[in-house]
């Protein structure tokens, strides 16, 4: 455990509403990701976990608390800074894909580095590359809507890679797909962070995901109840 | 994000849902249709007037009639006779009598300041004109105002300098007066004849130097040179007292045509102190031009209230795309795209929108309007040679099409703000 802190949340606090209507969504969390790692946030419905994920994906700030990246404070981040750390660090992978259907698979992969304004050229080239990662690059022309689940999953892969990112956020990424298929998906995850060491932070419900992980940080109630380390095998 | 790319996915985001786009298309080609047709008629008819106006005499003439007293109304008080004012009664202006000019008016005109130079506006009473052996033929002639610009359809125009009696005749007598065309009728000797104090009548010659179109202002008459006036006058008043002569409805007079407004005011207000009114070439058109744009800017109008309305459809339609794709801008935020970025795409989805509906509409107005040139030109406008009823100019069809888009822009600036707005984890939630 001599690796780097990717991301680290210090007592962090997440409140919604005001008075009686106030709801604490994490009551103090604290949790440190070490570069190269991959780590479960498991928990029930309303546990926080996706509150947790949206602050250390910095797409939300804490009520109170702190999260750092590489040892930055996030709070101390401009917009535009935080707008291009998320563009160029992490990749999104979601339960509901959110591809746009019409569009083809390219375009889907494409739009992280059309936002980074990378050049056609050099976004298509490296579309192809993301594809042929994640075995589609034959579908590349193919509408999206056309596709299978685990095939959208897998364009969602892909467009969370595309940017190179060095952490990738997956919120239940089997959760729409049935056993095998999801399997192959973790697979394809997995690889990303062992060959690649590529930070995994996975979302689930689902405990036989979150036993792959390197350690899970179990949630309940917007607490840590329970973090299981798997030993080392290195 | 880039601009171009902005641009590019506004573009294609546009024809995602093909009908609804197609239908906010055409509510913003109505607009942008009319406004392209009534701005052509407006710049059509002004070019045309325009033109008249230097048909109808220089730019730097002051038309000056001694100051009328009316005595047609019923209300009006019956006026002392002034034995200093000679008078004329006419008919023709509502029963008003004017106060003709004489030598000495004149000589007065001449002396006040900013005048450079005042002429009489004479008149001759010609009882008909004749070319070679053809029939005799009623014609009115006017004085040739120096420096005015006539469409001619052969030859050229006549001088005031010209020591031979000179006449312009419109392209309408050509073939009564026994010419085969416009072309051949230059050169040849007119005839007019003039009864004179005696009660004699007589002929004067004069070449016809060329033949002009028809035109809404001043193309009636024949225009005659000073050299051909002097000979017809002199002719007229034979026999007759020498007085008789002195006696000019209007005069004209020339100013520096350099002139501010405000010192071309200042001049027509000694004018009017010395006893005279005065009235530019483009005075007395300019009412009809108001006339016109008063017009066209009632129909401009109507095609802002249509653009108005598209633009309410513009928003709709954006308002149900942003409510469409709440997901989808809740990703490009989590990717990284600012929230200025996210209203450049919608705003310029709206833009877009003005865009082709602008283009089509004005395209489309073009195509009609020369439709409608050809038909109305060849039909009840067939007369008015140079007429170009609706014009369109490159610089008006792209000012339309900005105007539009600006319209557009403004219209998708509130579902843009909407979109900028969303928070991205409220757009990803799915629970």
């Amino acid at each position: 455990m001599t690796a780097p802190s990717a991301l680290r949340a210090h007592e962090v606090v997440k409140t919604y509403g005001k008075g009686d209507s106030l709801f604490t969504a994490l009551g103090g969390v604290s949790i440190d990701i070490r570069t190269g790692e991959s780590v479960a946030i498991i928990g029930k419905s309303g546990s926080g976990k996706s509150t947790l994920m949206h602050l250390l994906a910095l797409l939300d700030q804490p009520t109170s608390g702190q999260i750092a990246i590489d040892g930055q404070d996030a709070a101390e981040l401009k917009n535009k800074q935080l707008n291009a750390l998320r563009n160029h660090k992490f990749g999104f992978v979601f339960q509901q894909f959110f591809l746009n259907g019409n569009a083809s698979v390219l375009e889907n992969v494409i739009l992280p580095l059309k936002i980074a304004g990378v050049g056609r050229t050099e976004r298509i080239r490296r579309a192809h590359q993301a594809l042929a990662q994640v075995e589609l690059d034959d579908k590349a022309k193919s509408k999206a809507k056309d596709l299978s689940g685990g095939q959208k999953q897998r364009v969602v892969i892909a467009r969370a890679l595309i940017g190179d990112p060095s952490i990738i956020f997956a919120d239940e990424p089997t959760g729409n797909l049935d056993s095998s298929t999801g399997t192959l998906i973790e697979n394809l995850l997995f690889d990303l962070n062992s060959k690649h060491g590529i930070t995994l932070i996975v979302v689930t419900h689902d405990p036989d995901l979150a036993e792959r992980c390197d350690r899970q940080i179990h949630l309940k109630d917007g607490l840590i109840v329970k973090s299981v380390t798997r030993k080392a095998t290195v | 994000m880039k601009i171009i790319d902005i641009i590019a996915t506004a573009n294609s985001n546009m024809f995602r849902s093909k009908l609804r786009t197609s239908l906010t298309i055409i509510a913003i080609f109505i607009g942008a249709f009319t406004l392209t047709l009534t701005n052509g008629l407006g710049s059509g008819i002004s070019q045309y007037i325009d033109k008249e106006v230097g048909n109808l005499g220089a730019k730097d003439v002051l038309i000056i009639q001694g100051v009328g007293e009316s005595t047609g109304l019923p209300s009006d008080a019956v006026k002392k006779y002034n034995p200093d004012k000679k008078t004329v009664s006419l008919e023709s202006q509502g029963n008003r009598t004017i106060t003709v000019l004489t030598d000495q008016d004149i000589a007065k005109i001449r002396k006040i300041d900013g005048i450079k130079s005042a002429e009489p506006f004479l008149n001759a009473q010609v009882d008909y004109v004749s070319a070679g052996s053809s029939e005799k033929y009623i014609g009115s002639v006017e004085q040739y105002l120096s420096g005015a610009n006539y469409a001619l359809a052969s030859g050229k125009v006549i001088t005031n300098a010209g020591k031979t009696p000179e006449v312009l005749i419109p392209v309408t007598y050509i073939s009564p007066l026994g010419f085969s065309d416009a072309g051949s009728a230059i050169g040849k000797t007119m005839h007019f004849g003039v009864t004179n104090g005696l009660g004699n009548q007589s002929e004067v010659s004069a070449t016809i130097v060329g033949v002009k179109e028809k035109s809404l202002a001043g193309g009636s008459g024949l225009s005659i040179n000073s050299n051909l006036m002097d000979l017809l006058r002199k002719t007229q008043y034979t026999g007759l007292p020498p007085d008789t002569a002195n006696s000019y409805q209007y005069a004209t007079a020339r100013f520096d045509p350099t002139i501010s407004a405000a010192a071309l005011t200042d001049l027509k207000s000694r004018l009017t102190k010395a006893g005279y009114s005065s009235m530019t070439v483009e005075d007395q058109i300019g009412s009809f031009k108001a006339v016109i744009n008063g017009i066209v800017m009632v129909l401009n109008g109507f095609a802002i209230i249509a653009l108005l309305a598209a633009s309410f459809g513009i928003i709709n339609t954006l308002l149900m795309s942003v409510q469409e794709r709440t997901k989808e801008i809740g990703l490009m935020k989590a990717m990284g795209m600012s929230a200025s970025r996210i209203f450049l795409l919608f705003s310029g989805e709206a833009v877009m929108l003005g865009f082709w509906g602008s283009l089509i509409g004005s395209v489309a107005a073009i195509g009609v309007g020369s439709i409608i040139n050809r038909i109305v030109l060849s039909t009840f406008l067939k007369d008015l040679v140079g007429l170009q009823l609706l014009a369109f100019s490159p610089a008006s069809v792209a000012s339309i099409i900005g105007i539009v888009m600006g319209i557009a822009f403004l219209a998708g600036s509130l579902p843009a703000i909407r979109a900028a707005r969303q928070n991205p984890i409220d757009s990803l939630r799915y629970e």
